[in-house]
Formats: C-alpha cells, sequence, structure tokens
C-alpha cells in the first residue's frame, strides 16, 4: 500500500558550463565578433553564410572562404517575445527575427529592441547594437536596433588592439531548472525516515524487500506494494577507504563507505561507516544507524548520521553472500 | 536468406496529460502500458525478443535517465535492449531494422516523457546550433512562429488556413479518450483568439504533454499468429535536413518529401502526422503529397497533445489502428524531431497477408 498524500516533490536545478573549441572557422567568426565586426563563409554555390558553417548546409563540402559584411541589414522573418525568459539578449519585451545582413545571402537569428510589436515589420531595415564588453560569443551582438535609430548614443564598436589573441574557445552556460518528483513508494519511505522509520516494500511477485521501495521491482517490473518496517541493524556487506580528498568532501580521510544490508532487507544501501579506526572496518561487521538528533529529522536518509559497529560478532558468509 | 516483413500488431498510449503524478524515469506511466499491451496480445515480457526506447535526459534532468526506466520491464534475466535520444519513433525503426535482421521475431518500443517537470520550451532552445544560436535561448514556440510568418508572408499559407488545421485537429481530439485537448470547434472562432507569438494564436501551438507509448513489432508468421491483420510495415524512411535552422527553405519540407518518394506513399487512405504547430500540417500534406481524400490525424494529432518522445512513436501506432481494426487497407504514420520539422520519418503500413 502506498500513502495517500501526493508525492513529494522539490526544486532541482542542472547546469553545466560548456566550453567549446573553435576551430578554422568558427574561431574566426568569433574573433571578429569580440573585435565589433561580422564574418560570412561563402558556400559551395558561392552563397555566403551568416553565421559562418564549417561545411556547405546543401553539399557537405568543407568550407574555408571568410567574407566580411555589414552590420546593418534586412529582418527576412519575426515575432514577438512579450514576457522574455532567463538567458534571452533582452529583458524586456522584443522581437526575435531573421535578419539578412547586407554582404549575406542567408539570415542570422538574433533580437530586435524596437520597445513594440507595431514597430517591427519584414523588410525593415536594422543594425547590430554592439555588448560594451565582447568575449568572442554570438552575445557581443548585444541586440540589433532601427537603422534610422543609429545615433551618437548608439556609439560604433570600439575597436579591439589589433594585437588581441584569437579566440580559440567559448564558454556557454546551460541552466535548466527543473522540479524533481520522487515516486509515490519514494515518498513513503521519506516520510517515513522523517519519522525515525526505516520503510521497505517487498515485491509481490519474486518476495524481495525493497529499501528504498520502488515503483517497479527490477526483476519482476511491477510496483512494489507490500509495506515492511526494517530495524536500523544491519551487516556490513562490502565496503572501501575513501582516502583521495574531492570537491564538497564532508569528513576528513581516511574514513569508510560501506554497502549497508538491513536486517530483513534484499538490497543493501551506500551509507557511512564511523565510530571506529577504518582498517577495522570488515565484511560481515554488524552495524547500527546512529541518527542525528531528532529536532534536526526530515525526510531524507541523511537523519541516519552514519553507522556505527553494535560489537555483536560478525554475520556469517551465507547470511550476505547472495547480496554481493 | 530472406528479409522477413515486418508488422505492428500492437499499440497502446498513456492518457495525455498537462502534468502526470509521476517521475522522470517513465516507471509509473510505462508498467499499465506495458501490461496493457501485452495482455491485449496474450503475450509476457519473456517473450518479446528486442526492447528500444526513445527519450532525453535533458527532459529528465538526469544522466542516464533512460536506466530507470528498464525497471518497468524486468530485466533479470538480462534483457536485448537500446536506447535512442530522439522520439521513440525512431527506436521503432532501430527495432524494425532488428527484426529484418532475423536475429529476434518480437520487438517492443516504448517512449516516454515528463515535459511539465522542467520549462519545456527553453529547454528545446538547446536543440540549436551550440555556437551562434542557442547561447541566445530561442524558444520553441519563437522558432515556429519565425516559421509561420515566412510561409504567410510569402504566400504559401494563410492564418485561415492554419485555423482551418487546428479547428479540425480539436473537433477530432473530442474523440479520441486520452487526447489532452478536444472540443467542438471552427476557423472562424480561433481566429478570434489573441496571439502567442505573433503570428502564432495558442492553438496554433500544440500544449505541454507528459506521456508515454508503446508498440509492439512482429515478423511474418510471428505477426500472423499475434494477430488476425497485422499492419505490415511496407516501407519505412527518415531523412535529416542541415543543423543551420537558417540554410533551410522553411516553408518546405524536403526531407519529409525524400521520405515519401523511399516508402511509398501512394493511396494512403490514413494519415497520421506529427506537426506540434498548425502550419507545419500544412507543409507536412503538402510534402507528403497528401489529397483531400486523405484522413489527416484523426487521433486529433499533436496539437491535441504533444509528449514528447512519444508523440511520433504514437502517430505511427495510431495510423497502425486502421489497418489491425480493418478499417483502411493503407496508412501511413510520420514523426517529427528536431527544430522546425528538421528530422523527418515515414512509415507506410498495409493490410493483407
Amino acid at each position: 500500500m502506498t500513502g495517500t498524500s501526493p508525492p513529494l516533490s522539490a526544486p532541482f536545478d542542472v547546469g553545466f558550463d560548456y566550453t567549446r573549441t573553435l576551430g578554422p572557422v568558427l574561431g574566426p567568426f568569433a574573433t571578429a565578433l569580440r573585435d565589433g565586426r561580422v564574418l560570412g563563409i561563402r558556400g559551395t554555390d558561392r552563397r555566403v553564410h551568416v553565421p559562418v558553417v564549417e561545411f556547405d548546409p546543401v553539399t557537405g563540402d568543407a568550407l574555408d572562404e571568410l567574407v566580411e559584411v555589414s552590420d546593418f541589414g534586412t529582418v527576412v522573418t519575426w515575432t514577438w517575445q512579450s514576457r522574455p525568459s532567463e538567458g534571452q539578449p533582452l529583458d524586456r519585451s522584443f522581437a526575435w527575427a531573421m535578419i539578412r545582413l547586407d554582404g549575406a545571402d542567408t539570415p542570422l537569428l538574433h533580437a530586435v529592441d524596437t520597445g513594440s510589436a507595431e514597430a517591427m515589420w519584414t523588410g525593415m531595415r536594422v543594425r547590430i547594437r554592439w555588448a560594451d564588453e565582447r568575449s568572442g560569443s554570438i552575445t557581443d551582438i548585444a541586440c540589433f536596433v532601427p537603422a534610422d535609430s543609429a545615433t551618437a548614443s548608439e556609439p560604433e564598436a570600439p575597436a579591439a588592439a589589433s594585437d588581441a589573441a584569437p579566440v580559440t574557445t567559448v564558454v556557454t552556460p546551460i541552466h535548466l531548472h527543473l522540479r524533481h518528483s520522487a515516486s509515490a513508494q519514494e515518498s513513503d519511505y521519506l516520510r517515513a525516515l522523517e519519522q525515525g522509520r526505516l520503510l521497505a516494500q517487498r515485491c509481490t511477485e519474486c518476495d524481495k524487500v525493497y529499501i528504498p521501495p520502488r515503483g517497479a521491482c527490477p526483476t519482476c517490473g511491477v510496483p512494489t506494494t507490500e509495506p515492511v518496517e526494517l530495524p536500523d541493524t544491519g551487516t556490513v556487506t562490502t565496503f572501501c577507504i575513501v582516502n583521495v580528498p574531492f570537491l564538497g568532501q564532508r569528513i576528513a580521510p581516511p574514513y569508510v563507505a560501506a554497502y549497508i544490508l538491513l536486517d530483513g532487507a534484499d538490497i543493501a544501501f551506500l551509507h557511512l561507516v564511523l565510530g571506529c579506526d577504518a582498517a577495522h572496518v570488515r565484511m560481515g561487521m554488524r552495524v547500527r544507524a546512529v541518527w542525528k538528533p531528532r529536532e534536526d529529522w526530515s525526510t531524507t536518509m541523511e537523519n541516519i548520521d552514519h553507522f556505527a559497529p553494535t560489537g555483536e560478532p560478525d554475520a556469517a558468509d551465507e547470511t550476505y553472500a547472495h547480496h554481493l | 536468406m530472406a528479409v522477413p516483413d515486418v508488422a505492428v500488431v500492437g499499440f497502446a498510449e498513456a492518457p495525455n496529460l498537462r502534468a502526470a503524478d509521476a517521475t522522470t524515469n517513465g516507471v509509473e506511466m510505462l508498467v499499465p502500458l506495458f501490461e496493457q499491451v501485452l495482455d491485449e496480445l496474450s503475450m509476457t515480457r519473456h517473450d518479446i525478443g528486442f526492447w528500444c526506447s526513445g527519450s532525453s535526459d535533458y527532459l529528465a534532468g538526469r544522466a542516464f535517465s533512460f536506466i530507470a526506466a528498464i525497471d518497468a520491464i524486468g530485466a533479470v534475466p538480462p534483457i536485448n535492449e537500446s536506447h535512442v535520444e530522439m522520439d521513440a519513433a525512431w527506436a521503432l525503426y532501430e527495432a524494425w531494422v532488428k527484426l529484418r535482421t532475423g536475429e529476434v521475431d518480437t520487438a517492443l518500443v516504448y517512449g516516454f516523457g515528463k515535459s511539465s517537470a522542467g520549462d519545456l520550451r527553453r529547454t528545446l532552445a538547446l536543440q540549436l546550433d551550440p555556437y551562434s544560436v542557442a547561447p541566445l535561448w530561442p524558444d520553441s514556440v519563437t522558432i515556429a512562429a519565425l516559421q509561420a510568418r515566412l510561409g504567410l508572408e510569402t504566400g504559401m499559407w494563410t492564418e485561415r488556413e492554419m485555423a482551418e488545421v487546428s479547428a479540425r485537429s480539436l473537433r477530432d481530439g473530442a474523440t479520441n479518450p486520452l487526447a489532452q485537448r478536444g472540443h467542438a470547434t471552427d476557423a472562424d472562432a480561433l481566429l478570434a483568439e489573441p496571439t502567442l507569438a505573433d503570428p502564432l494564436r495558442a492553438y496554433d501551438c500544440a500544449p505541454i504533454t507528459d506521456g508515454a507509448s508503446v508498440v509492439v513489432l512482429a515478423a511474418a508468421d510471428r505477426a500472423r499468429e499475434l494477430r488476425r491483420d497485422p499492419a505490415w510495415i511496407t516501407g519505412m524512411a527518415h531523412r535529416t535536413e542541415s543543423g543551420t535552422l537558417t540554410a533551410r527553405d522553411l516553408t518546405r519540407s524536403s526531407s519529409t518529401q525524400d521520405c515519401s518518394k523511399a516508402a511509398g506513399t501512394d493511396g494512403v487512405a490514413v494519415a497520421e502526422l506529427h506537426a506540434p504547430f498548425s502550419h507545419q500540417d500544412i507543409v507536412l500534406r503538402r510534402a507528403l503529397g497528401l489529397g483531400d481524400a486523405v484522413s489527416v490525424s484523426p487521433s486529433g494529432g499533436a496539437l491535441c497533445g504533444n509528449p514528447m518522445f512519444s508523440a511520433g512513436l504514437s502517430r505511427i501506432g495510431h495510423a497502425a489502428r486502421h489497418v489491425l481494426d480493418g478499417r483502411a487497407e493503407k496508412v501511413l504514420g510520420h514523426a517529427t524531431s528536431g527544430p522546425a520539422l528538421q528530422q523527418n520519418l515515414v512509415c507506410v503500413m498495409e493490410g493483407g497477408n
């Protein structure tokens, strides 16, 4: 039986700074952007592609003839972004447009800052507004603006020092925001942990007891359903002594990370074994949970600070050999 | 050795929901589907020779997310399994190839995704060129809106034609109990709605959907044992266009046209199209050369529910049902992937033994 409360969920952010090497076509394109210029590349059919492509989109031929194009261009198609989202070029409503720069044959996708959709039309003339600080990325183009708004308040791109090193890599931070949901079975398990209980479930087909319980028994493919309350004592089935320091480590090495098979469970889980010299931890060692103070409990296995030896005689091999 | 014929013999789909009560690993949505489709065929999971799935780590927010879904199969003793990071229609392609080799005679293909866990439109920006486009985060509706205006302003289609596609889909969606959307409406009513991303209105865009689906394939005699009227796959092709969005003619779908030629789509009575935006339905119908007599997306199509990574597979399943039930002789299912119809797959199925 699983509980009637809705499954637990929590915000979950994933992020990574993608660092990419640019090579002989994208490198000069990025270098030019940093210097306030736009390069295109001539395709097999003589069309000039902006942004540059390394291989011809039709024939697949490697391309190498770079061509400088204008920072003025014409809107080919557009749409309106009324509520900008994270990472987009402008933080107020703006147009997305495909813009064919003068000297190019294919359009570039970017933002146009016009203030309102009424001020946008296909065929309108626009020009680049360069970012104040540039690093060799497409975001060095802050956005486009109507060409006739080019006044003294729209300074020309400041020329970069001619001896600046070519741009060879680009770093693109990617961050996604999700809401992670636990399964109904995991939620029951986590809510029990908040009360200091270890709640497993039995698969009704193979009789195996899983902690945490599962949305599907990996052997039988059916959800575990029958609740089984387990004690907080168990056996070390296997372990390793951590000697290597790493980012975010909370305990000074050496210490022991071990698989603990709770009494009555059919699957072991990873936890810490502390409270004795690391050299004394062994397979078959009997351990008991050391809980954090009750006021610190929440819906997490971290309520158990670590496992410590009970001092009982070691478990016989045959009691855990099947679970290695 | 003769290459065996391969047929669709079973299909099941989860309810298309805005937000399913499920984890991102798909287990909760898949367990009942496997049970349903295998029961219908009087099979057990041990009768399946090959398993192949489509899903995405970006959607799930974790690496190797498809591994957890394998729990729903019960993978002990070890199974013959594969995965594509694409719509499961491409997993079906892989399974079809596997069956054609003669190595196995049954395959179960499944796709799943929980789009509601993240910000789908933003996540889909990551399929754009990573150097010159993705760093600007243009979302999937933006890309479709740019494509729609190109067609409108070059006279390829009109806003009314787009609204007629949406009205047809919504009316059909009302007849599909698993669809997310569907109601009686007409083009006039839809044209009165405000724009979401000019020129697209909300009804021009597929909703955000959580879901999953399953298709069972079988080869030659095994297919005949499992079904009186298997939906024989008589043509299958997939093609990809340039990854440079702005180097393509976005008002046409040359890849779909090439698929259509390779798969042999003449004479289909039903075409289930994976068109997440109304104008894309028009682009696809033209690329496939579908006449007025062809019934297009009678399930309601992607505009009534677009579960990422299973919506394309579901189109093949819905099309196959017309043959399995003896309602049509020749049908096609289409799937798309990538921005603005970049990649397309066409699967043609026919009745008769």
